[in-house]
């Protein structure tokens, strides 16, 4: 066991985790972060993304022990007193989501490409989403969702509680 | 799924690090994970111990050393793709990272997890042998100096022993050269099936030097050392870039798989190297 | 039914705009571009997934499952796993003499149909690679996965066989006990039922002074690939055992596991929660269902079972795997005078819930939109040592809408003449509805006409045509191919009495019911299981217009055989159609039965009355009551006429008596790189008439979903096995699904022949874009590389394939049918080579 102290959606946690821990298996397991999702064992899917100090990882790949003394921010982190973070509105207003199960690693992988690109063409929102598989939507209408995003303001203002 | 279990350290020096890996049989060493992870998970590997090379500051980052620059080997690849001495001085370097995996993969994988992993489809062999690069390693007897054309013995196997690191990657400046990386896949987030990875100093209209490196044309990354020869010197026409680059493949013997036989491989190595230059040379 | 063309285009981008603010209740709903209710949770991680469940003292599966497509098992030895830390048991198929109960097959296409027992855990013989023959039961994931990799296993390896042509052969044989790998034989033919001419007589006619076309085609196995892995959770304790479960079958698992376990079906209670996809993919009740619930039953204790991706790819049921041949015969003008279809359906290694009907639903297809006179479908399925095959998106008609027009294509070419006009000649007019097929299924709408015309304008038929002719002309390296394909489908299944005839095991009814809360609100229970289709939303929208409702006020729930305590589920775009027309019978049964609450309240006579927005009003005065009012009245039911029930819930239970067919018009420009092989695409537009669209964002989204999923068909998706029985696309890393930079966005539109078979003229949609976009893109690859002398590609397209047909043209151009085509009576497969190298991962 190796004692870890990790800072997940703005509150501070510290546990003692198995080093093989995943970073997605302590925040669905030990944290109850359930929002955050697995759909692959090869790091494929993007379905488990989240931001690592403010940027965005696959979690599923980042042991748990690798993210002692960061911050991260999950699916469940980004609406602040019942607003809809920007990213969020734009997917449901564009209904860039049907069984919503790519929706968690799309929508924090979409804001991560705001930063990069915070007026984004169509093709950079497209490779920007390479390492998220969406099984449903046919991407038309998340590459929509996250072009409308990025008119929206504070949209690339990624993970709520981060300060960056 | 989980990997099997194993023990955790992550020492803040190379020299912990070191005597970290020599007091295990069977450890692991973890630099971004993007590669080992996956394994661990799969279960196709089951270290003892995994030494996390995450929290040793002194090898991150891009130097300057007079004619080349100095890549820490944990200098992930979102840096290296920021980074402005890469940019100017090694332009194949960046243009090759720009299309390994995705974002997330990028923002935690390390220049020297890629090249210790060794795998032939991997984006980042090709560019480093074609600029000449050279590997530093270092082991419990210190530091040495290998060059990117020993440093691959075969699939996933380089230089680095079983106790040793890959500390850093020198690149000796390409400063002005043009560069292309042309990467072939079917879908966006495979690897590559086939890639190129060219760089030319022009003179004018002639082609004063290239160099070629191939990706998944072997076991290990290649140059194109015939196709550099005939370009020597040549007007960058596009007939004589094209007869220059049919030579491609070369001496390859790459390899057979589901995403294309042996044959398909060589051809293609001839297209995309032909694009590659010509893009260079543009 | 005869409307112009040009009165049936109704443009669905035209549609109003919701405003998320507007309170509703104004207006229509039906026919809103409404945000979706079951958004919420999802985009903000709120919401549950099987997985997600955790119950007291909850223990955790792992399966141990055969490596090998065809062994026996010598000897299982389970004590390494026995003693390790939390683990609590490890079961084998001994430790349950009476069974766990079967994976059964619902549909067996003939009474001598050879259905394999499909047993849950194997303790005897494995069929193919991937099958459960032990289970630890730890007090975690992971500690369950440690132990059961010291399992040990003893297998002695039989012959195998993977290849649906190989099989026929009956050398190697799947199930050795059955003597045979051919499970059924399943013909229709129109001179013997009556519904056409003689095909046979049709193609010798035209082999003497007609065109003759035929062609072999390879449907690929494809997996289902759903995004979210299934998950069972299983809670014995209490007087029902409840199951949780990534299904889109709650019902029918349920009656499944009281039909094949002997539990009284009383004491089951399914739950689908919130499902990550589908695709058909969880259209089955699985051995991992039923080991799940024989664990916790056995040691008491909730159980939780979850698969890995890996595990999902070899396990999951796959999709498609037939060899088609094709025979098509036509007048010299281009006038189809027959089609005989001669298909190998490869099974697996099972006869699935509904594995054999699958490809015998394309005996209603083949003929698709066209009206020849003469048909002929063959069907034989085999068994083979693969994984099981059954729905998949679309379910036999893809595979037939590739078949017809695919060569439909070939007629044209073999003519000369465009592809479209040679359709157009031979397809049902749309003054000719309702219209009966050869086949023998009566299309009740549909207009081709108008889909075709504005599909070309919006694609720029022409200009692309010219830049084509340009392209070929300048010997462009990379040339530019138009694909066709105007299809239809059956959906919206099914009329439990055709059912009935096809010995189908179940009916096609679906139900539902209205609860009208005493507070106003409504709560609508459907008996349709959604896993991404948004029915909360749509179900909404149609509720309040029928009730004259808000559209918040109504609440829909699903997918708990407790609450939807009947129904048929979710698969065959049925749910509108089937489904949804019960909830609109279920709410005119509430409007009929609160007219004499309303009578009473209002001291009126029941004929003075008339039910509008939401109110019974008094005709000819303002003197009117709101049917929430009603609701209310009957909760307190301290005043209320004699001869009435107090209260206006209903329900109703609607059987449709035809299916409903939707039809579009896709067109397909692919960019070909002559030089690579590969394939790009340029520019995609679908005109699909699906009649009367009740949210057109919805519709939208079932398109674009649909569209990738059949062009991942056609270019990049294949399950391919070794020889050895090895799925070789075993991960996401090979099995290459396409993502958001593979893609291209869409134009999509629709035209509106409202379907006459139920209330709402609504046709299915969940299909449509898969069914029609595979033949569209392989048409557009074909028809760039035709002056080449190539006229096929197998599936999927991949540049490999493309670039060595071109190679093979360009030597000795002819023969390359040969080349590029399966070989119907040798039964080479023609897959790529198999992974010599050292496979790259990661
Ligand atoms: C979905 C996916 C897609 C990918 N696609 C591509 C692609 O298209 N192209 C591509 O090139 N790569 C691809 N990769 C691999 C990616 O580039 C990896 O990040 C990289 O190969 C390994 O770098 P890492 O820092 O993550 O190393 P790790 O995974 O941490 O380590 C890799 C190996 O190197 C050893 N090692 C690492 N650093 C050192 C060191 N300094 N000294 C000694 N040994 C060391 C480790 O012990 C391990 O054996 C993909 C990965 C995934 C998961
Ligand atoms: S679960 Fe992490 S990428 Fe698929
Ligand atoms: S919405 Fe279902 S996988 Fe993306």
């Amino acid at each position: 066991m190796t004692r870890i102290t990790v800072t997940v959606d703005g509150d501070t946690y510290t546990d003692d985790v198995e080093p093989r821990t995943l970073l997605v298996q302590y925040l669905r397991e030990n944290l109850g972060k359930v929002g955050t999702v697995i759909g692959c064992d090869t790091s494929n899917c993007g379905a488990c993304t989240v931001h690592l100090d403010g940027r965005s990882v696959k979690s599923c790949n980042v042991l748990a022990v690798q993210a002692d003394g960061h911050e991260v921010t999950t699916i469940e982190g980004l609406a602040t007193d019942g607003q809809l973070h920007p990213m969020q509105k734009a997917f449901h207003e564009n209904h860039a989501l049907q069984c919503g199960y790519c929706t968690p690693g799309m929508i924090m992988q979409a804001i991560d490409i705001l930063k990069d690109h915070p007026d984004p063409s169509e093709q950079q929102i497209r490779e920007g989403l390479e390492g998220n598989l969406c099984r449903c939507t046919g991407y038309h209408n998340i590459v929509k969702a996250v072009a409308a995003a990025a008119k929206a303001p504070g949209a690339e203002l990624a993970s709520s509680k981060v300060g960056e | 799924m989980i990997p099997t279990a194993f023990d955790y350290v992550a020492p803040e020096s190379v020299a912990d690090a070191l005597a970290a890996l020599a007091d295990s049989d069977d450890a692991k060493v973890l630099a971004g994970g993007q590669s080992l992870l996956p394994i661990l998970r799969m279960r196709l590997n089951a270290p003892d111990k995994v030494v996390d090379l995450g929290r040793i500051a002194e090898l991150r980052g891009v130097r300057e050393d007079g004619d080349a620059i100095v890549i820490g080997a944990m200098t992930s690849y979102v840096d290296l793709l920021a980074d402005p001495l890469v940019a100017e001085h090694a332009a194949l370097l960046k243009a090759a990272i720009e299309t390994v995996a995705d974002p997330q993969i990028r923002r935690r994988g390390t220049i020297g997890g890629a090249l210790v992993h060794a795998d032939p489809a991997g984006d980042v062999g090709a560019p480093v042998l074609a600029l000449d690069g050279e590997l530093v390693i270092t082991g419990s007897a210190g530091e040495r100096t290998v060059a990117a054309a020993d440093f691959f013995e075969d699939l996933f196997t380089t230089a680095v022993g079983e106790d040793e690191l890959l500390t850093a990657v020198r690149i000796p400046k390409h400063t002005g050269w043009g560069a292309a990386y042309e990467k072939f896949v079917r879908v966006a987030h495979q690897w590559s099936i086939v890639a190129v990875a060219a760089t030319v100093r022009m003179e004018g209209d002639t082609i004063a030097e290239a160099r070629v490196g191939l990706t998944n044309m072997g076991s290990t990354p290649l140059r194109a050392t015939a196709t550099e020869e005939a370009l020597a010197g040549k007007q960058a026409s596009a007939e004589a870039i094209a007869e220059a680059c049919a030579k491609a493949a070369d001496g390859t013997n790459p390899p057979s798989d589901l995403n294309g036989d042996g044959d398909y491989r060589k051809h293609l190595a001839t297209v995309f190297t032909r694009r590659a230059v010509l893009a260079a040379a543009d | 039914m005869t409307v112009s063309p040009d009165a049936l285009v109704e443009i669905a981008e035209e549609s109003p705009q919701a405003d998320l603010t507007e309170p509703s209740g104004a207006g229509p709903e039906i026919g809103n571009r409404r945000l979706r209710k079951e958004d919420q949770r999802l985009i903000t991680g709120r919401t549950k997934w099987t997985d997600n469940i955790v119950l007291p003292g909850m223990l955790h599966l792992a399966m141990v499952r055969s490596p090998f497509a065809h062994a026996k098992i010598t000897s299982i030895d389970t004590s390494g796993a026995q003693g390790l830390p939390n683990v609590v048991a490890v079961f084998t198929a001994a430790d349950f003499p009476d069974g766990m109960g079967a994976c059964a097959n619902a549909w067996p296409i003939t009474p001598e149909q050879v259905t394999p027992d499909h047993l849950p855990m194997i303790g005897e013989r494995v069929a193919c690679a991937g099958e459960i023959v032990a289970v630890v039961v730890a007090r975690s994931a992971k500690e369950a996965r440690d132990a059961a990799e010291q399992v040990d296993v003893d297998y002695e390896e039989l012959p195998a066989v993977f290849d649906a042509m190989e099989a026929m052969k009956d050398e190697i044989l799947a199930h050795p006990d059955k003597g045979t790998n051919k499970s059924a034989f399943w013909k229709l033919d129109s001179k013997e039922a009556g519904t056409g001419g003689d095909v046979d007589e049709a193609i010798a006619k035209a082999r003497q002074d007609g065109v003759v076309i035929e062609r072999e085609f390879r449907q690929q196995r494809l997996i289902p690939a759903f995004m979210e892995p299934r998950s069972t959770v299983v809670d014995p304790t209490g007087e029902q055992v409840t199951m949780w479960s990534a299904t889109q079958i709650p019902h029918i698992l349920r009656f499944l596991i009281a039909a094949t376990t002997g539990m009284p079906e009383s004491k089951v209670r399914v739950i689908a929660p919130d499902v990550g996809g589908g695709f058909g993919g969880k259209l089955q009740t699985t051995p991992e269902e039923f080991i799940t619930l024989a664990v916790a039953r056995r040691l008491g204790k909730p159980c939780k079972y979850t698969e890995t991706r890996s595990e999902s790819l070899i396990s999951g049921h796959h999709g498609r795997d037939q060899y088609q041949k094709l025979t098509l015969a036509a007048e010299k003008d281009g006038t189809v005078t027959g089609l005989k279809v001669d298909l190998v359906a490869n099974l697996g290694a099972y006869v699935a819930i509904v594995g054999g009907g699958v490809p015998v639903l394309g005996a209603w297809m083949f003929n698709s939109i066209y009206k020849f006179p003469a048909y002929q479908f063959n069907c034989q399925t085999v068994l083979t040592n693969t994984t099981w095959v059954d729905a998949y998106r679309g379910a036999g008609r893809p595979e037939a809408t590739f078949g017809i027009e695919r060569i439909m294509d070939e007629l044209a070419a073999e003519l000369g003449r465009d592809p479209l006009e040679v359709r157009e000649q031979n397809w049902i007019k749309h003054e000719e509805f309702p219209f009966t097929s050869v086949a023998g299924m009566t299309y009740d709408s549909g207009n081709y006409e108008a889909a075709t015309a504005r599909a070309k304008e919006l694609f720029g038929y022409d200009a692309l045509r010219a830049e084509q002719a340009e392209r070929r002309e300048r010997k462009d390296p990379v040339q530019l191919g138009i694909g066709v394909s105007t299809f239809t489908e059956m959906c919206g299944l099914a009329p439990s009495r055709v059912l009935g005839s096809l010995a189908y095991g179940a009916g096609g009814w679906e139900h539902a019911s209205i609860r009208m809360l005493p507070t106003g609100k409504v709560e609508v229970i459907t008996g349709t299981s959604p896993h991404g289709q948004g029915h909360e939303t749509a179900w909404s929208q149609i509720v309040a217009d029928r009730l004259g409702v808000p559209f918040e006020d109504v609440e829909v729930l699903h997918g708990d055989t407790a609450v939807a305590y009947k129904g048929l589920d979710t698969y065959g775009s049925r749910s509108l159609v089937v489904g949804a027309e019960a909830v609109v019978r279920a709410a005119d049964k509430v409007i009929e039965k609160a007219k004499g609450f309303a009578a009473h309240m209002l001291e009126a006579s029941e004929d003075d009355l008339e039910f509008v927005g939401g109110r019974y009003g008094v005709k000819g005065t303002d003197k009117g009551v709101g049917l929430t009012d009603i609701a209310l009245a009957t909760f307190a039911s301290h005043d209320y006429p004699e001869h009435l029930e107090p209260g206006i819930d209903a329900d109703a239970t609607f059987d449709p008596d035809n299916f409903s067919f939707p039809h579009g018009t896709h067109l397909c420009a692919m960019e070909v790189d002559t030089e690579t092989g590969q394939s790009r695409m340029r520019s995609y537009v679908c005109v699909d008439d699906i009649g009367h669209i009740i949210n057109p964002l919805i519709v939208e989204g079932q398109i674009h979903g649909g569209l990738v999923q059949g062009i991942a068909q056609a270019l990049w998706e294949e399950a391919i096995f070794d020889e050895n029985g090895t799925l070789v696309t075993g991960s996401f890393v090979d099995y290459t699904l396409p993502t958001a930079a593979d893609t291209i966005s869409f134009v999509t539109e629709n035209t509106i022949s409202p379907s006459t078979t139920n209330t709402l003229g609504a046709k299915g949609v969940g299909e449509a874009g898969t069914i029609a976009s595979t033949p569209a893109v392989v048409n557009a690859i074909v028809d760039a590389l035709r002056p080449m002398g190539i006229d096929d590609i197998v599936m999927p397209c991949t540049p490999q394939r493309v670039w060595k047909a071109i190679q093979t043209a360009g030597d000795h151009s002819g023969d390359v049918a040969a080349q590029a085509q399966p070989h119907f009576d040798e039964g080479a497969a023609n897959a790529d080579p198999g992974v010599t190298g050292e496979g790259n991962g990661q």
